[in-house]
């Protein structure tokens, strides 16, 4: 037990540094690799939990998917040359203490609602019928009701994926001008009386052609 | 001490999720430093699911927590995107210097 939460508070002290250091580093790629480590820890304390599953995910999305994408755009832009002017900026230096205020009050009202139940015990009850079985793996727990009782929230899901999907492309899509590109649709459909004219020359006069 | 209880995880999240907050109100640099930051607030929230699923018994915490990460993917594809189209018409994404709607 003892070894458990030694490892609990490694692990935490690890996330919590990473979290601020990918707000207050300089250099946005720095950002970037603190919130890999962020991401890797806190799927190790998933798994440090008992819940594997979510915890493998974690690493698939997050640090496959999600962080190599701020990795590309963050190389696509050149923007790791623009150095971090945080709490330092001279010019909108009066948003620094409202913004302190109301994060200090925000942190205050969770770390309330956090000790919530020791003066209002019953707000630990939990109202669904779906336990965890320990003697299967937790992705055979997810898996039977994913599947079964959530199937339409999971189809749901997939279809923000898809609307994601379409989005971005259509957003990011640019058609370049004066590109000459090929037409199969053009160039089947062309017929003769479009495309070959018969001009009959009058002597000394020659033909005139229009491009 | 020695015992990690479900306010242990809490906290964590607490912590966690402030640091986003105070990432998003503080930033004077780009925007990617503003989507990571809620990257992180979407952590705290998976979090929070998560030790409530495994210290309640009830799996619909992480369930929900896949949810979850299905939107914060979805989300990070779209806000990319729309930075990179932002980029590329005004040639900045410095938070100071994007002032078009005058707020």
């Amino acid at each position: 037990m003892i070894i458990h939460s030694i490892f609990f508070y490694i692990f935490s002290i690890i996330a919590v540094f990473s979290a601020i250091m990918v707000t207050v580093s300089r250099n946005t790629v720095h950002s970037v690799f603190f919130l890999i480590l962020d991401f890797i820890t806190i799927s190790c304390l998933f798994i440090m939990i008992g819940a594997e599953f979510i915890g493998m995910i974690m690493l698939i999305v997050y640090v496959g998917a999600v962080a190599v994408l701020f990795l590309f755009v963050v190389m696509m832009l050149n923007v790791s040359k623009q150095k971090n002017e945080w709490l330092g900026g001279a010019k909108n230096s009066n948003h620094i203490p409202i913004g302190l205020l109301i994060s200090g009050v925000i942190f205050f009202e969770l770390i309330i609602v956090v000790g919530g139940w020791k003066y209002k015990p019953d707000l630990l009850k939990t109202f669904s019928s779906i336990g965890i079985d320990l003697n299967t793996t937790n992705t055979h727990e997810i898996g039977k009701v994913l599947y079964t009782d959530y199937i339409h929230l999971f189809q749901l899901s997939g279809m923000v994926l898809l609307v994601a999907m379409i989005g971005a492309i259509v957003l990011t899509f640019r058609q370049r001008e004066g590109i000459k590109r090929q037409s199969y649709f053009k160039q089947v459909s062309r017929e003769r009386n479009e495309s070959v004219e018969l001009v009959d020359p009058k002597n000394n006069e020659g033909v005139k052609i229009d491009v | 001490m020695f015992e990690i209880t479900l306010g242990h995880y809490l906290v964590l999240a607490a912590t966690i999720f402030t640091i986003g907050v105070v990432g998003i109100f503080l930033n004077r640099k780009n925007i990617i430093v503003i989507l990571m930051s809620i990257e992180l607030i979407l952590l705290a929230v998976n979090i929070n699911l998560v030790s409530f699923s495994i210290y309640m018994n009830d799996l619909v915490g992480q369930i929900f927590t896949l949810f979850i990460l299905t939107v914060a993917a979805a989300e990070a594809a779209i806000g990319l995107a729309i930075i990179v189209i932002y980029y590329r018409n005004s040639g900045t994404i410095r938070v100071q210097e994007i002032d078009k709607l005058k707020g």
